[in-house]
């Protein structure tokens, strides 16, 4: 079947832009190749690591499991968003903090998890953030340190 | 792997919906992705045509009337988990929600696309398997209603015909306790085996599900009250069941669940 494209107005990290996509291209590829938002990583494209785990209108989802031409109108966040023009947002302070990320593969997922966790839960406990973060593996920290560095970041907002 | 190319429908009516499953033959229902997008990502599934219902906003809405649970098919599995109404007319149901896959899985996946895909590890179907519950379907050719016993048929298979869109699902709201528990291997994973136990006064029923091709329901007569006999019982049933040989140990795993369930139920209200 011919590979047509169509127009999708994708709302990224607060800018619009106007796109050409081929139906059958994933939300995970199109912000990685179309807009080079390559902090979004691509793991297994199943549902399964959660790497690339974006919001979709403030809540987290698996972009890898989603076409692109369906965001159409949605707002979507990638960790580009969540990060401030100049250095660090208080989750991501964190994490270095605690040593929450080692190889950095599925870093991106967790941050947005967490931070979604974070805007809506302030204050959240040690069972409901392991709770939250069970649909993102990690194959370097054994996790202790990436729930400490959650710990730490309650109560302080997104950042700047 | 990247998914073949098909032809994109977005459906902003459940007539637009039927409309487009009509015109092309062979075309799939776009819901939540949760299993579909997965199986087109490695090729497993290549359908020409998807139907994106999405966008039909009277698919999405959630009631308690008339004595029932009206559930529509783009109900998230979240939407289902965090439903106070939910949580007052059909408490397993809240459980058994927060229970599927991973927190970004829940605010995708919806239960027509849990009921259509009929996967036989999956809660929902069995919830409406052990609630009495029925599946509302629509083609071009009208309505009909199949209780969910009759619709799930095996092995991710189940009575829906092409061109049919699950519209609903309705559960009656019972006087019944029910409990619900499940085996996984890590939190999120689909379950090795799960069961719902319901309590009538002294009778109910035991519905399992992972264990053979779908969800059944066992009525019982009399529940044991103590313990070993309440197992013994389990296991007369659970031995009538077709187990795959290569799973024969999950019928222990079963009796332990629906005992397990058994006391969720006596707890519940
Ligand atoms: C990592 C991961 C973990 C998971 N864990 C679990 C789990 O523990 N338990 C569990 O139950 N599920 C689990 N799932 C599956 C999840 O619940 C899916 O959401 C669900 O099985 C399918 O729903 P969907 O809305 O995503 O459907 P889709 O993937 O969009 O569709 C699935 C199938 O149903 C058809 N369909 C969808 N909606 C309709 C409709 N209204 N009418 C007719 N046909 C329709 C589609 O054409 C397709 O064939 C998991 C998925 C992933 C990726
Ligand atoms: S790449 Fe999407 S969940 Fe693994
Ligand atoms: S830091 Fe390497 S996978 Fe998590």
């Amino acid at each position: 079947m011919a590979d047509e494209r169509v127009e999708v107005v994708l709302q990224v990290n607060g800018r619009e832009h106007r796109l050409e996509v081929s139906p059958r291209w994933t939300l995970s590829d199109v912000l990685r190749h179309q807009l080079g938002l390559i902090g979004t990583h691509v793991g297994c494209e199943q549902g399964v690591c959660g790497a690339c785990t974006v919001l979709l209108d403030g809540e987290p989802v698996r972009s890898c499991l989603m076409f692109a031409v369906q965001a159409q109108g949605q707002h979507i966040t990638t960790v580009e968003g969540i990060t401030p023009e100049n250095g660090l947002s208080p989750l991501q302070e964190a994490f270095r903090a605690h040593h929450a990320l080692q190889c950095g593969y599925c870093t991106p997922g967790m941050l947005l998890t967490a931070q979604a966790l974070l805007d809506r839960d302030p204050n959240p406990s040690e069972e409901t953030i392991r709770e939250a973060l069970t649909g993102n593996l990690c194959r370097c920290t054994g996790y202790q340190f990436i729930v400490d560095a959650v710990l730490a970041a309650r109560g302080q907002g997104r950042g700047a | 792997m990247k998914p073949a190319a098909f032809k994109y429908f977005r459906a902003s009516t459940t007539e637009e919906a039927l409309q487009h499953l009509e015109a092309h033959p062979g075309s799939k229902v776009l819901a939540g992705g949760q299993s579909l997008v997965p199986l087109m990502n490695f090729r497993l599934s290549r359908p020409e045509v998807l139907v994106d219902i999405n966008g039909v906003d009277e698919l999405n809405r959630l009631s308690v009337e008339g004595g029932e649970v009206r559930i529509g098919a783009l109900v998230r599995h979240q939407q289902l988990a965090e439903s106070v109404d939910v949580a007052r007319a059909v408490p397993v149901l809240s459980t058994a929600a927060q229970h599927i896959g991973h927190w970004a899985i829940r605010n995708r996946g919806t239960i027509g696309g849990s009921v259509a895909h009929a996967d036989p590890a999956s809660e929902l179907p069995a919830a409406l398997v052990a609630l009495n519950g029925s599946v509302v379907l629509r083609s071009a050719a009208g309505e009909r209603r199949l209780p969910a016993d009759e619709f799930f048929q095996g092995f991710f298979n189940t009575a829906l015909q092409d061109g049919d869109l699950i519209v609903e699902l309705r559960i009656p709201v019972s006087k019944s306790r029910f409990g619900f528990s499940e085996v996984v291997r890590r939190p999120g994973d689909f379950a090795l085996v799960g069961a719902y136990i319901e309590r009538a006064g002294s009778s109910g029923a035991v519905t399992w599900f992972g264990l053979s091709g779908r969800p059944e329901r066992l009525p019982v007569d009399a529940w044991p009250q103590g313990e070993s006999d309440r197992r013994a019982l389990l296991e007369r049933l659970v031995g009538a069941l077709p187990v795959d040989e290569s799973e024969d140990y999950k019928r222990a795993m079963a009796v332990n669940v629906a005992e397990r369930a058994y006391h969720q139920a006596e707890g519940e209200k």
